[in-house]
């Protein structure tokens, strides 16, 4: 156990000021200390992209960086993708295509998805596929996720939120 | 699967940075973490102390200069791989960053950890041997440069000191117009490869080769000029069939064996690799950067 540092996070809009040991991934610290437990931990090094988030616009694994070293940097999880109870497109396609099973692999691939749409969002088939495919899926839906993804592209509806 | 206990340190300055590898013990540098953290989360490392310089801003430039560009060792993949920069001056290293992990470890992932992590499969250190790369480290007793030839020194094992650190690389240029390939063969697109090659070809008016430089990945301990290769080539006119030949002498190649592929198997890929990343290299003369080798996966 070491010293707990007082940091502030800035996760959808909202600070959160939370005491953290230096150690702490930045997936447990939204998650125990944030209290926003929609992103999900899961290989903890970096494979399986389940954690995934934005910071400062760009798709990274929260798993794979220190909540300390998030600070002054405007994060986004699932759960601010959504706006006065009205899904974003990219959770409405999911749902609409079936893009999901067990859930556990969503927000990470939704949080991608809509990162990466934000920045290209005319992005190519072979393009998306080959983004997609840093994620993993047990349950094997990497067909219909991809078909959700791209119906939003396709709607250029990646920026309304 | 978490990380052990550390004292947490983000300097400003490389001075600083400096400083705290000098006077503490048992410290880490942290980069971008796409390798580190992975490692500590396993407890592969232990560290007393982790210096983290994700906060020290000078370290993270594409810069001109005369004759090369130098890029320094905080510079994140992703910044590599949308600068114009790079794909104007080392179209190389364009190539190879697109199979650099993915796009979330991009973000995250620099140059310089790449570099001192040293991975034999990893894409950059075989771009630093293709190009014949000079290296940077500062500690607080000063400064050096290195060839990248002298980096390794043994697997996943770069020569330099516990209290220096890696501030940046120098990438000579090539001819204006010079060809370049990267090809590599992973089991998946992301993965380290099995076994990589960077190409780099300079010809003459007459299509005869002046200049050429072949380097393989995953086969050695460290990132392999192929100079038997290189020598066959120069002075040749550029061909499929030309490529074909010079390119067997890569079976001969002491090779790595481990669980993913056998020895053999990695010589018959520094075969067939070396020569997709030449005729990579010849297809490209002429034109900037492209993504090539894209039939590997």
């Amino acid at each position: 156990m070491t010293q707990k540092m007082a940091i502030t996070l800035d996760v959808n809009g909202t600070g959160h000021e939370i005491r953290v040991e230096p150690r702490k991934t930045l997936c447990d610290a939204l998650r125990a200390d944030c209290g926003l437990t929609g992103t999900n931990v899961g290989c903890e090094h970096g494979v399986c992209g389940a954690c995934t988030v934005l910071m400062d616009g760009v798709p990274v694994r929260s798993c794979l960086m220190f909540a300390v070293q998030a600070q002054g940097k405007a994060l986004r999880t699932v759960e601010g993708l959504s706006t006065g109870g009205k899904l974003h497109a990219l959770q409405q396609a999911f749902t609409d295509n079936h893009a999901l099973q067990c859930g556990f692999c969503t927000s990470g691939f939704l949080m991608l998805a809509a990162g990466t749409l934000e920045q290209q969002p005319d992005i190519d088939d072979e393009s998306l596929r080959e983004v997609l495919s840093s994620n993993l899926c047990r349950c094997t839906g990497y067909q219909n996720i991809l078909r959700a993804v791209r119906q939003v592209r396709d709607a250029g509806k990646a920026g309304a939120r | 699967m978490k990380p052990p206990a550390f004292a947490y340190h983000d300097p400003q300055t490389v001075e600083e940075a400096c400083q705290l590898m000098s006077t503490l013990d048992n410290a880490r540098l942290l980069a971008g973490g796409q390798s580190m953290m992975p490692m500590l989360n396993m407890r592969f490392v232990m560290p007393d102390h982790l210096v983290d310089l994700g906060r020290v801003s000078a370290l993270s430039a594409i810069e001109e200069r005369p004759g090369a560009l130098r890029i320094g060792a905080m510079t994140r993949q992703r910044d590599l791989e949308y600068s114009p920069l790079v794909r104007a001056r080392c179209p190389l290293l364009a190539d190879a960053i697109q199979w650099v992990g993915h796009r979330q470890t991009r973000n995250r992932g620099t140059i310089g950890g790449s570099l001192c992590q040293l991975d034999p499969s990893a894409e950059l250190p075989s771009v630093c041997a293709a190009l014949d790369a000079t290296l940077t480290v500062q500690s607080a007793r000063g400064t050096r440069t290195l060839a990248f030839a002298d980096f390794p020194a043994g697997y996943m094992t770069p020569s330099i000191e516990p209290d220096e650190l890696l501030t940046h690389v120098e990438l000579p240029d090539w001819p204006a117009g010079h060809g370049h390939g990267f090809v590599e063969f992973a089991r998946r697109h992301g993965d380290y490869a099995v076994v990589l090659a960077a190409a780099l070809l300079a010809v003459d008016a007459a299509g005869r080769i002046t200049r050429a430089s072949v380097t393989l990945g995953g086969i050695g301990p460290a990132p392999v000029r192929v100079g038997a290769v290189e020598q066959a080539l120069v002075g040749q006119v550029a061909s499929a069939t030309l490529f074909r030949g010079a390119t067997e002498a890569c079976r001969s190649i002491e090779a790595m064996e481990d669980v993913h592929a056998p020895a053999s198997y990695r010589q018959q890929l520094a075969v067939v690799m070396s020569r997709r990343a030449l005729e990579a290299a010849l297809a490209s003369i002429g034109s900037p950067a492209s993504s090539t080798g894209a039939a590997a996966h």
